[in-house]
C-alpha cells in the first residue's frame, strides 16, 4: 500500500479529552482530494513497534492543502490515542495512508439523517461539507455528554445553521430513536457513528420499523482485543508467526514483515479476512463483517480485531 | 515510442494499420497454452519503457484516429455518452484524472496550468486550448466528462459505489465489443456482467465486486480482456450490429490472415478521490493475424488457446462463424515448441 509522508502542523485541544491534529505532505505538495466519511491510518512508531489506528478526515473536503482529524484520548488505550495526545506535536512526522471511504453518503438518498455520538462526529465533518455543498436535504442529530465535551460545536452550527440539533445528556436530553426515525420520508437514508450502544440501538431501532438495511448505515471502529497468545501458521509462505496476547494477529502479522492486506483495522470492512484452514482451539471473532453463519462455521477470521483461544492457527496467507 | 499520430479510418475502408513498434508492444494476453476465465486483476503499475503498460493512461500512434472516431459516433448517436445526475462530481474527478496524467506523461502533447481552481488545458493535437474553473461546468463547451473523454482513447464506465455493489452511472462507450452503454446504465455489476458465460457459477463475479469495492486511491489495478473482430472496426457496438455482423461472414481461407484481428482490451480501475466513485478504463488494441505472426511465439499460443477454448466462450465471444479459417490458417505455424509461460513476443 502507498503511503504518504506527513508532518504535523498543528495540534488544537477542543475538550478535555479531544484534540486535532493537523497534517500536510512533507515535502509541501498537494494531498489527494477526498469524499465526506472518508478515514485514514495513520502509523505510529511507539518504542519500535509500528501501531496503526484509523481516523476520520474532518474536512472541509474542498481542501487539499491539509487534513485535519480528532483523536480523543481513550483511557483503555492500547497507546494508539495516548501516543497521538502525548508525543505529537507540531512539526512530528507521521506516515499515513491515502483516504478511503467505508462510510459514503449515498447521493440517491432523498434525505440524510446523520446521527453522532461523542468523538463519532469526525466523519460527519467531511459529510457535511460535501452535503452542503451539492445541496442534498439533510440534517444532523449530535449527542454528547455534558456541555465541556461538546467538540466541535461552534463549527457545527455555522456549517449547518438549522439543520442541527444538539443531545446534551447531563442536562436530561437524549434522542429519541423512535421519534426521530418515524418522522424521516420514504427513501431517507440513515448514518450513525458513536459508542457501540448507541449504533446497535439505532441499528435495531431500524430494521424494527422496517427501514431497508441499505438504508442504513453505520461506523464502529473497533479496537483489537486483547488476549492469549498463540501461533499463526501460514500455509501459503510457510512460515509461523508469534502473536503476543497484547497485540492483534494483524499487527503481528505485519511485525513479522508480512504483507497482509487492510483497510479499516477495526472489523467493519472485510479487507483483510483470512481463510483459517485449521485451528486447535476456538476462534474469537470481533468483528462487524461476517455474518452469524460464518463466525459459527469458523474459516474465516478477520485478523484486525478477531483473535483465537488456541495453541496453533492455519491461515492460507 | 513512435509518437507520430496517424490519421486513419476504423470504418468503411479501414486504413487502420499498426507500425513495427506498435505490433511489438501490443498487450498480448495469454500467458498459458490455455484460456479460462479467473480474476486476472494486477496492479497497475508503471510497466516498461515503451509498453502500454508504462503510463497509467496509454496514449499511442491511432490517437487522432480514435477521437475522430469518437466523434464521428458521438455525431450519430449521441447516447453512447451516459451521465446520470448525480455524478457530478465524477465528471470533474475524471477531468483530473486524464488532464493530470497526460500533462505529466506527455508533456510534449498535453499541458495542464493549475493555479488554485483556474485550469488552462492544452491538447495539441486535437488543437485545444481551454481555460476554465475546476468546478463550474459553465466554463467548459460541454459537460466535463464528455469534454475530456472525447481527448481520450479507450471506452470509460464511471462506477458509483453504493448498497455494497457498484452501478454503471457514468459513461462514454463508442469502440465497445458488443455491447451497449445505453442498456446497461444504471446497472449493478451483475447486472451488466450477466451475459457473461460460466464466469457467475464460478463465484468470478463475487470475488471481483468485493475486491472492487475495496479499491483504494492511489493503488489502481488492471487486467486484460480480449475478443476477435473481422476488420479493425473498434464500433462493434449492439447498436450497431447490423453494420459489422454480417462482416464476420466476409472471411475466406484467403483473406483471414489480413481480415481477422486479435482485440485485447486492457482495462484499468482507478479509485476517484472526491466521489468515491472508480473509474474502469476499457482500452482495446487490435493486431492482425497477418501481424501477430510476426512472433511466432504469439501465433502458436493463439493457436492453443483458440483450439482449447470453451465451446460456449467462442460463442460468446463471437467467433464461432470464422473460427475454422482461423485455426485452418494458424495450424501450420505452430511446431509444438513448448513455450515457457508468459506473454512477451520473443
Amino acid at each position: 500500500m502507498s503511503l504518504l509522508n506527513v508532518k504535523v502542523t498543528a495540534v488544537e485541544q477542543i475538550t478535555e479529552q479531544v484534540k486535532q491534529f493537523t497534517f500536510e505532505l512533507e515535502d509541501g505538495g498537494k494531498l489527494p482530494y477526498f469524499s465526506g466519511g472518508s478515514h485514514v491510518v495513520v502509523a505510529m512508531d511507539i518504542d519500535g513497534r509500528i501501531h496503526r489506528n484509523a481516523y476520520s478526515l474532518m474536512g472541509p473536503t474542498s481542501d487539499n492543502e491539509r487534513y485535519t482529524i480528532a483523536v480523543r484520548k481513550q483511557e483503555q488505550s492500547r497507546g494508539g490515542s495516548v501516543f497521538m495526545h502525548e508525543q505529537v506535536k507540531p512539526g512530528t512526522r507521521l506516515q499515513i495512508t491515502p483516504p478511503t471511504n467505508l462510510f459514503a453518503i449515498n447521493k440517491l438518498a432523498k434525505k440524510h439523517i446523520l446521527v453522532a455520538g461523542g468523538i463519532g462526529i469526525t466523519p460527519f465533518m467531511s459529510q457535511i461539507s460535501d452535503l452542503n455543498r451539492l445541496g442534498y436535504p439533510y440534517e444532523l442529530h449530535y449527542a454528547y455528554r455534558s456541555a465541556d465535551q461538546a467538540a466541535f460545536r461552534d463549527q457545527l452550527e455555522k456549517l449547518c445553521g438549522d439543520k442541527v440539533h444538539f443531545y446534551v445528556d447531563d442536562e436530561g436530553r437524549r434522542m429519541n430513536f423512535t421519534e426521530l426515525l418515524i418522522q424521516q420520508p420514504l427513501g431517507s437514508h440513515i448514518y450513525v457513528c458513536g459508542p457501540n450502544t448507541m449504533v446497535n440501538s439505532l441499528v435495531l431501532m431500524a430494521k424494527q420499523m422496517g427501514w431497508p438495511d441499505n438504508a442504513v448505515h453505520s461506523e464502529k471502529f473497533l479496537a483489537p482485543a486483547t488476549g492469549e497468545p498463540f501461533v499463526v501458521s501460514l500455509s501459503l509462505s510457510e512460515t509461523e508467526v508469534m502473536v503476543p496476547g497484547e497485540m492483534s494477529m494483524l499487527e503481528a502479522l505485519e511485525e513479522a514483515g508480512i504483507d497482509a492486506p487492510y483497510l479499516c483495522r477495526g472489523g467493519a470492512c472485510g479487507r483483510c479476512e483470512l481463510e483459517v484452514v485449521d485451528c486447535d482451539g476456538e476462534l474469537i471473532h470481533h468483528d462487524v463483517y461476517l455474518s452469524d453463519a460464518e463466525k459459527i462455521s469458523a474459516n474465516k477470521i478477520m485478523p484486525c480485531v478477531s483473535r483465537a483461544n488456541c495453541s496453533r492457527m492455519v491461515v492460507n496467507l | 515510442m513512435n509518437m507520430a499520430f496517424k490519421q486513419e479510418t476504423l470504418r468503411d475502408d479501414y486504413t487502420f494499420s499498426n507500425s513495427p513498434e506498435s505490433v511489438r508492444r501490443f498487450p498480448f494476453p495469454f500467458d498459458e497454452d490455455e484460456y479460462m476465465y479467473s480474476v486476472n486483476i494486477e496492479p497497475h503499475d508503471a510497466g516498461p519503457p515503451g509498453s502500454v503498460f508504462e503510463h497509467a493512461i496509454d496514449i499511442d500512434e491511432h490517437y487522432l484516429t480514435e477521437c475522430e472516431e469518437r466523434r464521428i459516433v458521438l455525431e450519430d448517436d449521441h447516447g453512447r455518452y451516459v451521465a446520470l445526475p448525480h455524478m457530478m462530481d465524477a465528471q470533474w474527478d475524471m477531468v483530473e484524472l486524464v488532464m493530470t496524467n497526460l500533462a505529466k506523461d506527455y508533456p510534449e502533447s498535453f499541458q495542464l496550468t493549475q493555479d488554485g481552481d483556474n485550469w488552462h488545458w492544452v491538447n495539441q493535437p486535437l488543437g485545444i486550448d481551454q481555460k476554465f474553473v475546476f468546478g463550474d461546468t459553465s466554463t467548459l463547451p460541454m459537460e466535463p466528462f464528455e469534454f475530456i473523454s472525447r481527448q481520450v482513447q479507450g471506452d470509460w464506465v464511471i462506477m458509483d459505489q453504493r448498497d455494497e455493489d457498484l452501478f454503471a452511472d457514468l459513461g462514454i462507450v463508442t469502440g465497445q465489443a458488443d455491447w451497449s452503454m445505453a442498456f446497461d446504465a444504471g446497472m449493478s455489476f451483475k447486472e451488466w456482467h450477466a451475459p457473461v458465460p460460466h464466469a457467475p457459477e464460478m463465484g468470478i463475479f463475487d470475488r471481483a465486486l468485493k475486491y472492487l469495492l475495496h479499491l483504494q486511491y492511489g493503488s489502481p489495478v488492471r487486467r486484460t480482456n480480449w475478443r476477435m473482430c473481422v476488420n479493425p472496426r473498434l464500433d462493434t457496438s449492439s447498436e450497431k450490429w447490423h453494420l459489422w455482423g454480417p462482416d464476420n461472414v466476409s472471411v475466406t481461407a484467403e483473406n483471414v490472415a489480413e481480415k481477422v484481428y486479435l482485440r485485447v482490451e486492457l482495462q484499468a480501475l482507478f479509485r476517484l478521490p472526491r466521489s468515491n466513485a472508480i473509474a474502469f478504463s476499457i482500452r482495446t488494441y487490435m493486431v492482425s493475424l497477418e501481424d501477430l505472426a510476426k512472433y511466432p511465439r504469439w501465433i502458436k499460443r493463439l493457436y492453443r488457446v483458440l483450439t482449447s477454448l470453451h465451446p460456449d466462450l467462442a460463442e460468446y465471444k463471437g467467433l464461432n462463424s470464422y473460427l475454422p479459417y482461423v485455426l485452418n490458417w494458424l495450424k501450420p505455424q505452430d511446431d509444438g515448441e513448448v513455450l515457457p509461460k508468459g506473454t512477451q513476443p520473443e
